[in-house]
């Protein structure tokens, strides 16, 4: 899977024995997250969705491909841009859209909201907003797989920005070390929030580049392309669960959209989404699998289905009452409550 | 009952738990083959070998983050960050990350953890190896924060911030180490978010934490012996949870509270404590509640000058007779 120089998504095709059912499987979940952020997007503008959004439109295929790989068990940990992950572990929609819109059927009943969705039923231990907290909690995790002799795998995503706090380092260490059973997984979509990140970092590869520094191999791959992502991810849990190491896999990707809600992502030269677009995951997908005798037919049921999910998720949300003010004062400590003196 | 240093309770008490449940484990720095900087995990790294007690490397927020990580998914992880001034480079954990898991995720995440840090003055390191940092991380809804002043208090409530569901920050004094104390044998478990009257006294209530203890004891036996005042003197322990009964009980007792800290004036922990009593037990004072801290400057590394900085036996003294003649 390591390639030395940047791929062209699209061009190559690699079958590496990947399933026809896990084919449809990665394409209905690219579908999902595609057809699941563009409805979030919707209702933000509807203003039925408050505060930030992060939306992972375009890097539909990093999570597809990642969790296609994974085994129930397996843990994701998430940043702030992690509605796509989270939905990809099969945490109902409605879930998500709940909590972004403050529902009470919110997957933490509005008490989180879009940067830190959770769910421990699904393996998704959450989506952190502090950029870089969460590569060494993934180790954490990995740590007591590798003490308790379990042999689920952590997973961390994170951006091509946190490749240059402390924290990305010292977890990129600490795993190496001690070959912790966790898969750095870079979503390198080019812009550091509304800077370019080649513009701020001294290698050209944030995360591939380096790679080397912590005794690992340098995986450089294209995001864009679910069954590489799904074929590097596979090798990955493979070395972990092996007891070799972890992996740091950069993913080369493009956001559609801009950091957040608020950004209309003006800094980006002209012609550059077009062209990403024209490298879009979901459509690539859709044409390799037609190339490969699946029936148009077949995929057009498969967006229907999805979409029929996000209306169901839609309405049901928009019918839901807000969250409930008893629990402002809860869960704060173990006892349930958010007393700290008797 | 045995005689132990305060440094020897420490790994008593963490030995303690790790004998208990497989699930604690021990990681720090120098902690391991090194048995700690302040020798304090001396013996651990034999006796539950390489697996559960781990020498990390400089690397604070890898070492919080970890624990993290290890508490979410079921183990109960003891953290060094050696000195207290350290939780500045890890702070995102202190103040993002432990306290706020459990609400954000509606309840589905906890973080049972504990970290241990050298605290405090007297030592003669400097500013940024000699604070107390008990404002640092009190202020955090979701944290817990202990600190013990002596050698049978650690070992109890060290065992109880292990067994705690909830993450909680156990400052050590650094000054306190090398002091001894009767520790009696078998099991030790004490109970969080209690305070002790070690000395009681019907004219003024102190309530202090760590080093300042023994420093408000001595003053305690001066004001009696020198001047015929009876000082209650409270070991707060805990400041979260906060035994707010004890503490505005004695208040109403002896109508004078003094706090004595190591934390800066502006804004230490004593501050808080005053707005309560203030708040809630306003008619009891008969007199100004009075905060003896260090000054509002960072701790100088000259024995005269942080002598003169951190509140002595004899400023304790001084201010509560002053303070009562007025």
């Amino acid at each position: 899977m390591t390639q030395k120089t940047r791929p062209t998504a699209g061009e190559t095709v690699p079958t590496g024995g990947i399933s026809p059912d896990k084919r449809l499987e990665m394409y209905r979940l690219q579908v999902l997250l595609r057809q699941a952020e563009q409805r979030a997007y919707d209702l933000f503008l509807e203003n039925k969705i408050k505060g930030t959004s992060h939306l992972s439109l375009g890097q539909e295929a990093v999570a597809a491909g990642a969790a296609a790989a994974m085994r129930p068990g397996d843990l994701s940990f998430c940043t702030y841009r992690g509605h796509a992950h989270t939905l990809a572990r099969g945490v109902p929609v409605e879930k998500v859209l709940g909590e972004l819109m403050g529902r009470d059927n919110g997957l933490m009943r509005g008490k989180g909201g879009s940067m830190h969705l959770t769910s421990v039923e699904h393996g998704v231990m959450g989506s952190y907003a502090i950029v870089g907290a969460h590569l060494p909690i993934a180790c954490g995790a990995a740590w007591r797989a590798q003490y308790k002799g379990d042999s689920d795998v952590s997973v961390c995503f994170f951006g091509d920005g946190a490749t240059n706090i402390g924290a990305f380092h010292e977890a990129l260490n600490f795993a190496a070390c001690r070959k912790l059973p966790v898969v750095f997984v870079c979503e390198n979509n080019l812009y550091m929030e509304y800077t370019p990140i080649a513009d701020v970092t001294a290698v050209k590869h944030p995360g591939g580049d380096r790679a080397g520094a912590y005794g690992l191999e340098r995986i450089v791959i294209d995001g864009n392309d679910a069954d590489v992502v799904y074929l590097t991810m596979v090798k990955a849990f493979a070395r972990a669960r092996a007891g070799e190491g972890p992996s740091l896999i950069e993913c080369l990707t493009y956001r559609h959209s801009g950091h957040s809600r608020a950004d209309p992502a003006k800094y980006r030269p002209p012609g550059e989404l077009d062209r990403w677009k024209e490298r879009d995951p979901v459509s690539i997908y859709r044409r390799r699998l037609e190339t490969q005798g699946v029936a148009a037919e077949t995929l057009d049921a498969i967006d229907a289905e999805i979409h029929r999910i996000i209306d169901d998720a839609t309405k049901a949300c928009e019918a839901a009452p807000s969250t409930s003010a008893d629990i402002l004062f809860t869960d704060v400590y173990a006892d349930g409550g958010c007393s700290w003196r008797n | 009952m045995a005689q132990l240093t305060y440094r020897e309770a420490v790994a008593r008490g963490i030995a303690q738990e790790m004998a208990r449940d497989e699930n604690v484990v021990l990681l720090g720095e120098d902690v391991a083959k090194a048995g700690g900087v302040f020798k304090a995990t001396v013996g651990l790294l034999e006796q539950f070998g390489p697996n559960r007690v781990l020498d990390t490397p400089i690397s604070e927020q890898a070492i919080l983050g970890a624990a993290m990580g290890a508490a979410m998914t079921g183990l109960r992880p003891i953290a060094e960050i050696m000195f207290a001034d350290f939780l500045g480079v890890c702070y995102d954990y202190i103040a993002n990350e432990f306290p706020k898991t459990r609400y954000m995720t509606n309840g589905q995440v906890g973080c049972p953890l504990v970290v241990r840090c050298g605290n405090g003055g007297g030592a003669r390191f400097g500013a940024q190896h000699s604070q107390s940092v008990e404002n640092w991380c009190m202020q955090f809804p979701g944290l817990k924060v202990v600190s013990p002043s002596s050698p049978v208090d650690v070992v109890g409530l060290l065992a109880a911030a292990v067994r705690d569901p909830d993450p909680v920050v156990f400052l050590e004094h650094k000054s306190l180490y090398a002091t001894k104390g009767e520790v009696p044998d078998g099991e030790i478990l004490d109970t969080l978010g209690t305070a002790k009257i070690l000395r009681p006294g019907r004219d003024a209530t102190i309530l202090a934490l760590g080093l300042m203890v023994p420093r408000s004891l001595q003053a305690a036996d001066v004001l009696w012996a020198e001047h015929g005042i009876g000082c209650e003197v409270i070991d707060v322990r805990s400041l979260v949870p906060l035994d707010t009964q004890c503490i505005l009980g004695s208040v109403a007792r002896t109508g004078r509270v003094f706090t004595v800290e190591e934390n800066p004036r502006q804004l230490g922990w004593g501050s808080e404590l005053v707005s309560i009593i203030a708040d809630e037990a306003f008619y009891d004072l008969d007199g100004p509640a009075v905060r003896i801290t260090t000054p509002n400057i960072p701790l100088p590394a000259a024995d005269a000058l942080e002598d003169l900085a951190i509140p002595s036996v004899n400023r304790i003294v001084e201010m509560i007779r002053h303070s009562l003649s007025a």
